[in-house]
C-alpha cells in the first residue's frame, strides 16, 4: 500500500494464476497488434502517393486469405476462452475446508463476522495460507467486495447470498475497495485487509469486539424465534426436521429437487411459501422484517453445524 | 440551387431535407457533446490530486452520470448515423430523400424533447446513478430525477427508433436503378446494420427504463428484492440493450473507415463482401453478449462461460474488417490527408480497444478489472478512439460536400495528430491505473494511483485542445474557406456525382449505377465513378 | 408530372406509387418488430417471475376472471374482422361500408377498454393493486404482488396501444368521410390495419399468460 506501483501486489494464490493469464494476453494480443501495425506502417510508407513502388496486379480480394484471417484469430481465441475459463472456474470453487467470513454491505459499510464471533467493520483479518470463503449480502443497494491484491471481486447483492474465497499467500496490508457504484460515499466505502501468521490470528481472534461463536449465536435465536418448536423434538406442529439438510438435496413440491444451500434457506426463511418442502404444509410464517441479515447468516451457521454434527437427538 | 439557399427560420425548422435534418443534429450533438466534455473535464480536475477537495462526492457522481448519459444517448448514438448517415445515406442510394422525410423530422424533434427532458433534470439537481441506472439504487435509494432523466433518455431511444427504421426502409426501397446490395458502399451497410440494431435493441431499454421509473412512481416494483424481486434481472435488460448499443456506436465509424481508406489509397477496397458481411455477423453476434457485462454479479459459472465464449465469437468480424483495412493499402497509391489521419488513427485506436476486449472476455481476467479504469480505459478506446475519430474523418470527408467549402488542410492534419497523441495519453495510463486496482466511479482514492491520474489528465488537456482546433477552423471555413469542387477528393460514391452542396433534391435526375463502389486504380491513377461503366 | 403526383399523392422522394406503397407497408412491419421487442422486454421479466414463483403466479392468476378476459379476447378478435373488412370495401370503392366498418372497430376496441376498465375497478376495490393496500389471503403476498404488478404493466401497456389504435380509426373514419382516402389511395388504412392486427395478437398471448395458468 501506498507507494508508486506498475503492477499491483500479489498476495494471494489466485493472484498469481491472473497474473499469467495477463502475460499470456499480453503476448497474444501483442502478436494481434503488431502483425495489425508493422504491416499498416510498412505499406503507409512504401505506398505513399509518388513512390516508386510498382502498384500492378493488385490483389481485389482472396478467400483463401480471409478465412484464414478469420479461422486463425478463431482458433486463438478459443485458446484464450478456454484458458480465462479455467482460471475463473478456480476462483469461483471455494475449498470445503475454507474458514468462513460473513459480510453485511450497507451504504457505505462493511460488517464482518467471522464464524468464532469475532466483528469488525471496514477490516478483514485473516490467517497466511488459509482459504477464506465470504458468505456475503448487502442490507440496500448492490456493492462489490474487491481486493486487488487477491485479484478477487464478487457484487454483493441484496436479497440473496454470494460468495468469493481467496487464499492469502503474502502477509501484509492491502486494499478493500467497494467497487460497485453504490451512492454518495462509494469512493469512502474502503476498507482493509490483513494477512497475519495464523498463531496471530488466533490471538487476535480473541481480544476486542468478541461475541459469543455464530453457531452459538444462532442456536439461541434458533429457540428464540420459536423455530426450535416445530422443526424439533416433538412439537404439535408437524414440519421438517432440519438435522442433515445443509448441503444436500431436499425434496420440494412441485419440481424435484433443490440443494440446501445458504439461498435455500435464507428463501425459507424469509419467502417460506415459495418452495415447500414435499409432504409438508405450508404453516410457517413469514421472517421479513423480523430479523437481521446477520441474525440470518447466525442461524445459517448454526444450521450447518447441526447438518455436520448429525444424526443428533 | 443548392439546399442551403434559402435561409429563413422556418426552411431549417420545418425541413424536411434529409441534409437539412442531418445539419440539425450536427447543431444539437455539438451542444451536448460541450456539456458532456466540461463534466469530463471537471471530473479529470478532481482526479489530479487523491483527494476529494475540487467538488463534492455528491458533485462527482453528478458529473459522471451527465457525461456518460449524454455522451452515450445524446452524442455518440446520434453521432454518424443522425449526423453523417442522415446527410449521406439518401445521396449514396441516389435516392431524392429518405423514405419518410418527415418522420426523419419528427425524429430531430423527439430528440430534442428527450434532451430537454435530460437537461432539465441536469438543471434541478442532476442525477448521481451513473449512466447504467442499475437497480435498487435507481429505483429506490437514489435522490435527485431519476425519473425525468431516464423518461428523457426513453423519448431520445424513441427517436433513435425512427431514425433506425428510416435508414432500413430507405435502403430497402430507395436505392437507384443498378445499386444492387453488393454494389452499396460499405458505409450504407454498417447503416444499415446498426439500424437493425436501433430498432430491435431500442424498445428493451424504453421498457426498462420505463419499469425503473414507474417502480419509483408507485414505489413498488419488479426489481425491488425487498419485494422477491431480483435487481440483477435489470442488468440483464439494460445490457441487452446497452451492449448492441456499443455496437450502434462503433459499426456507423467502421462504415465511414472503409469509405476513407480506399479513396486515400486510391485502391479498391480488399474483401468487399467480408466486410460488408462482418457487419452483419457483429450486429446479430452483439445481441448475445450481454452477460459479459455481469461476470461478478450472481450470474451462474455456466453462464459466464457460454457469454465469454460468444464474446470471443463477436471479435472474429471486427479482426476481419481490420485485416481487410490493412490488406487495402497494399499497393495503394496512398495520400494522407486530414480525413486519412484520422481513419488511420481509429484503426490504431480500435485495435487497442478491440484487443483489450479480448482481455476482458477472458473471465479470470475480467474478474479482477472489472468495474475499474481498465473497463474504462477500454471502452473510451472504443467510443472515443474510435468513434469520435470515425466521426471527425467523415466530418471532414463529407465536409465539402455538406457546406461546399474546403478546410485548412494544414490545421486538420494538426488537429488529427493533436487528438490522436492526446487521446493515448489520457486513456492508456488507465489500463494500468485499472490493473492496479483503481476502482472506477471513485471521486477520492489512495494516493498510489495519483502518477497515472496526472498524466491523464494532461493528456485530456491536449485532446481537449484537438477537439477544439476544427470546431474553429471548420466554422471558419464556413465564411473563408475556399469553394469546393463537387468532388474534391476524387472518389467513386453517387454522393460526389452532384454539386457541392447538393441540390434540394439531391440529383438532378436520377442516376443509374453501372458500377461497383470502390472502382479506384492506384497504378494508373485514375478512378470511375458509379455512374460509368467501369471493369467492376 | 406535379399533376400525377398530386392526383396519386406521390411523395416527393419516390418514383413511383407501388415503391411508395410497399416503402409504407415495410416501414409498418419494422415498427412492428420494434414493438415486440418492446413488448418482450415486459415478457421476459413475466418468464423470470413466473419460473421463480411458479405457485404464486397459479393462485394470483385464479383472482382474474376468465368470463372477462375471454369476452375481452372476443371483442377483439370481432374487431380484427371489421378492420380487415374496412380495408376490403375501401379498395373496392365502397367509401360508406368502409367509413361504417372502421367505426366498428374503434366502437369494438372501446367497448374492450370499458370492459378492461370494469375489471380495474374490480381489482382496486378488491386491494389486487400492488402498494400499500395490495392485500392477498394465504402465504402467497409477495409473489401475487409481483404478479400483478406485471399484470397491470402489461395490460396497461396494451389498452395505451388499443388507446391509440381507436384515435387512429376514427381518423382514418374521417379521412374516407373527406375523401382523402379511397380505392386508389388506401394505403394508410392497410398499414393501420396491420397495427390493429399486432395489438389484437400481443393480446392473444396476454390472456393464456395471465388469465389461463394453473388448473383452477
Amino acid at each position: 500500500m501506498n507507494a508508486f506501483q506498475l503492477f499491483p501486489e500479489q498476495a494471494s494464490s489466485g493472484a498469481r494464476e491472473v497474473d499469467w493469464l495477463t502475460f499470456g494476453l499480453v503476448a497474444v494480443t501483442g502478436f494481434y497488434f503488431l502483425i495489425v501495425f508493422l504491416p499498416l506502417v510498412y505499406f503507409s510508407v512504401r505506398y505513399r502517393v509518388g513512390s516508386k513502388a510498382s502498384r500492378e496486379n493488385p490483389a481485389r480480394g482472396s478467400n483463401l486469405i480471409e478465412a484464414s484471417w478469420t479461422i486463425i484469430p478463431a482458433i486463438m481465441s478459443l485458446g484464450l476462452f478456454g484458458w480465462g475459463a479455467a482460471v475463473y472456474f478456480h476462483l469461483r470453487k471455494a475449498p470445503a475446508d475454507a474458514l468462513r467470513v460473513n459480510v453485511v454491505a450497507k451504504q457505505w459499510m462493511w460488517k464482518l463476522q467471522h464464524a468464532e464471533g469475532k466483528r469488525e467493520i471496514n477490516e478483514l483479518h485473516i490467517p497466511i495460507g488459509r482459504a477464506v470463503r465470504l458468505i456475503m449480502t448487502s442490507q440496500d443497494v448492490i456493492h462489490s467486495f474487491f481486493v486487488p491484491a487477491f485479484r478477487a471481486k464478487q457484487d454483493v447483492i441484496p436479497g440473496t447470498y454470494t460468495s468469493e474465497w481467496f487464499k492469502p499467500t503474502r502477509a501484509g496490508e492491502y486494499h478493500l475497495f467497494c467497487a460497485e457504484y453504490c451512492g454518495t460515499e462509494h469512493s469512502q466505502m474502503i476498507g482493509r485487509v490483513v494477512v497475519m501468521q495464523p498463531a496471530e490470528y488466533q490471538r487476535w481472534l480473541t481480544v476486542g469486539n468478541v461475541d459469543v461463536s455464530m453457531v452459538e449465536s444462532g442456536r439461541r435465536l434458533f429457540t428464540q424465534l420459536g423455530c426450535s418448536g416445530c422443526h424439533m423434538g416433538s412439537g404439535s406442529v408437524r414440519a421438517p426436521r432440519l438435522e442433515g439438510i445443509f448441503g444436500k438435496p431436499v425434496p420440494v413440491q412441485g419440481d424435484g429437487f433443490v440443494v440446501a444451500d445458504e439461498r435455500y434457506i435464507r428463501d425459507s426463511i424469509l419467502m417460506p411459501a415459495a418452495q415447500i418442502s414435499a409432504g409438508y404444509e405450508n404453516l410457517m410464517p413469514t421472517f421479513k422484517g423480523h430479523i437481521t441479515e446477520s441474525d440470518l447468516m447466525q442461524l445459517i451457521e448454526y444450521l450447518r453445524i447441526l447438518s455436520a454434527d448429525a444424526p443428533r437427538p | 440551387m443548392s439546399y442551403l439557399t434559402k435561409q429563413t427560420l422556418r426552411s431549417w425548422f420545418f425541413a424536411t431535407d434529409h441534409k437539412r435534418i442531418g445539419i440539425l443534429y450536427l447543431i444539437t450533438i455539438l451542444f451536448f457533446f460541450t456539456i458532456a466534455s466540461v463534466a469530463a473535464a471537471m471530473m479529470r480536475i478532481e482526479l489530479i490530486t487523491p483527494q476529494g477537495d475540487f467538488v463534492t462526492n455528491e458533485t462527482y457522481n453528478k458529473l459522471f452520470t451527465l457525461h456518460g448519459v449524454l455522451m452515450v444517448w445524446f452524442f455518440l448514438i446520434p453521432s454518424i448515423p443522425a449526423v453523417l448517415g442522415n446527410f449521406v445515406l439518401p445521396l449514396m442510394l441516389g435516392a431524392r430523400d429518405v423514405a419518410f422525410p418527415r418522420l426523419n423530422l419528427l425524429s430531430w424533434y423527439i430528440f430534442i424533447a428527450g434532451g430537454t427532458l435530460a437537461l432539465w433534470s441536469l438543471l434541478h439537481g442532476g442525477v448521481d446513478t451513473g449512466w447504467t441506472f442499475y437497480t435498487p439504487y435507481s429505483s429506490t435509494y437514489a435522490n435527485g430525477h431519476v425519473v425525468s432523466m431516464a423518461m428523457g433518455i426513453f423519448v431520445a431511444g424513441l427517436s433513435s427508433i425512427l431514425t433506425g427504421l428510416n435508414f432500413i426502409v430507405t435502403t430497402h426501397k430507395m436505392r437507384a436503378p443498378g445499386l444492387t446490395w453488393f454494389r452499396l458502399p460499405l458505409f450504407v451497410w454498417s447503416l444499415y446494420a446498426t439500424a437493425l440494431i436501433m430498432v430491435l435493441a431500442t424498445p428493451v431499454l424504453a421498457i426498462t427504463l420505463g419499469l425503473v421509473c414507474l417502480e419509483r412512481f408507485w414505489g413498488v416494483g419488479i426489481f425491488d428484492p425487498r419485494l422477491g424481486g431480483d435487481p440483477v434481472l435489470f442488468q440483464h435488460l439494460f445490457w441487452f440493450y446497452s451492449h448492441p448499443a456499443v455496437y450502434i456506436m462503433i459499426l456507423p465509424g467502421m462504415g465511414v473507415v472503409s469509405e476513407l481508406i480506399t479513396c486515400f489509397a486510391r485502391k479498391r477496397v480488399f474483401g468487399y463482401s467480408w466486410i460488408a458481411c462482418s457487419s452483419m455477423a457483429i450486429a446479430l453476434l452483439g445481441f448475445v453478449v450481454w452477460g459479459h457485462h455481469m461476470f461478478v454479479t450472481s450470474q451462474s459459472v455456466f453462464a459466464g462461460i457460454v457469454f465469454s465464449l460468444l464474446s470471443y465469437m463477436v471479435s472474429v468480424p471486427s479482426a476481419i474488417k481490420v485485416f481487410n483495412w490493412t490488406a487495402t493499402l497494399h499497393k495503394g497509391s496512398i495520400t494522407f490527408d486530414t480525413p486519412m489521419l484520422y481513419a488511420l488513427g481509429f484503426i490504431g485506436l480500435f485495435t487497442i480497444g478491440g484487443l483489450t476486449g479480448l482481455f476482458l472476455a477472458a473471465l479470470g481476467f475480467d474478474v479482477h478489472v472489472t468495474d475499474t479504469y481498465f473497463v474504462v480505459a477500454h471502452f473510451h478506446y472504443i467510443m472515443v478512439g474510435g468513434m469520435v475519430m470515425a466521426f471527425m474523418g467523415g466530418l471532414h470527408f463529407w465536409w465539402p460536400k455538406i457546406t461546399g467549402r474546403t478546410f485548412p488542410e494544414l490545421t486538420g492534419k494538426i488537429a488529427a495528430w493533436t487528438t490522436f497523441l492526446g487521446f493515448n495519453l489520457t486513456f492508456f495510463p488507465q489500463f494500468i491505473l485499472g490493473y492496479l486496482g483503481m476502482p472506477r466511479r471513485y471521486h477520492a482514492y489512495p494516493p498510489e494511483f495519483q502518477f497515472f491520474h496526472v498524466l491523464s489528465t494532461a493528456g485530456a488537456s491536449i485532446l481537449a485542445v484537438g477537439y477544439f482546433m476544427p470546431f474553429c477552423y471548420l466554422l471558419w471555413s464556413l465564411k473563408w474557406g475556399s469553394v469546393a469542387t463537387s468532388n474534391p477528393w476524387k472518389a467513386t460514391g453517387l454522393e460526389w456525382q452532384t454539386p457541392s452542396p447538393p441540390p434540394e433534391h439531391n440529383f438532378a435526375e436520377v442516376p443509374t449505377v453501372l458500377n461497383g463502389p470502390y472502382d479506384y486504380d492506384a497504378a494508373k491513377n485514375t478512378f470511375c465513378p458509379q455512374t460509368e461503366e467501369g471493369y467492376v | 408530372m406535379s399533376d400525377r403526383r398530386a392526383e396519386s399523392a406521390l411523395s416527393d422522394q419516390f418514383e413511383s406509387v407501388e415503391q411508395q406503397h410497399g416503402a409504407d407497408l415495410f416501414g409498418m412491419w419494422i415498427f412492428l418488430a420494434t414493438e415486440v421487442m418492446f413488448f418482450g422486454g415486459l415478457l421476459v421479466a413475466y418468464a423470470v417471475y413466473r419460473h421463480a414463483y411458479p405457485h404464486g403466479f397459479d393462485l394470483a392468476s385464479h383472482r382474474l376472471s376468465v368470463v372477462f378476459g375471454t369476452v375481452d379476447t372476443a371483442v377483439l378478435l370481432c374487431s380484427s374482422l371489421t378492420m380487415v373488412l374496412a380495408v376490403r370495401a375501401l379498395r373496392l370503392g365502397q367509401r360508406l361500408p368502409s367509413i361504417a366498418l372502421l367505426l366498428a372497430t374503434a366502437t369494438l376496441g372501446c367497448g374492450f377498454l370499458v370492459l378492461h376498465g370494469t375489471e380495474y375497478y374490480h381489482e382496486w376495490q378488491e386491494h389486487l393493486v400492488p402498494g400499500r393496500y395490495f392485500q392477498f389471503e394465504g402465504p402467497h403476498l409477495t409473489e401475487a404482488q409481483l404478479f400483478f404488478w406485471l399484470y397491470f404493466a402489461l395490460t396497461g401497456l396494451h389498452s395505451f396501444h388499443v388507446i391509440i389504435g381507436v384515435v387512429l380509426m376514427l381518423v382514418l373514419a374521417a379521412s374516407v368521410f373527406e375523401r382523402r382516402l379511397d380505392a386508389e389511395r388506401y394505403i394508410a388504412l392497410e398499414v393501420s390495419g396491420l397495427y390493429w392486427h399486432f395489438v389484437d395478437i400481443v393480446w392473444v398471448f396476454l390472456f393464456p399468460l395471465l388469465y389461463l395458468i394453473g388448473l383452477r
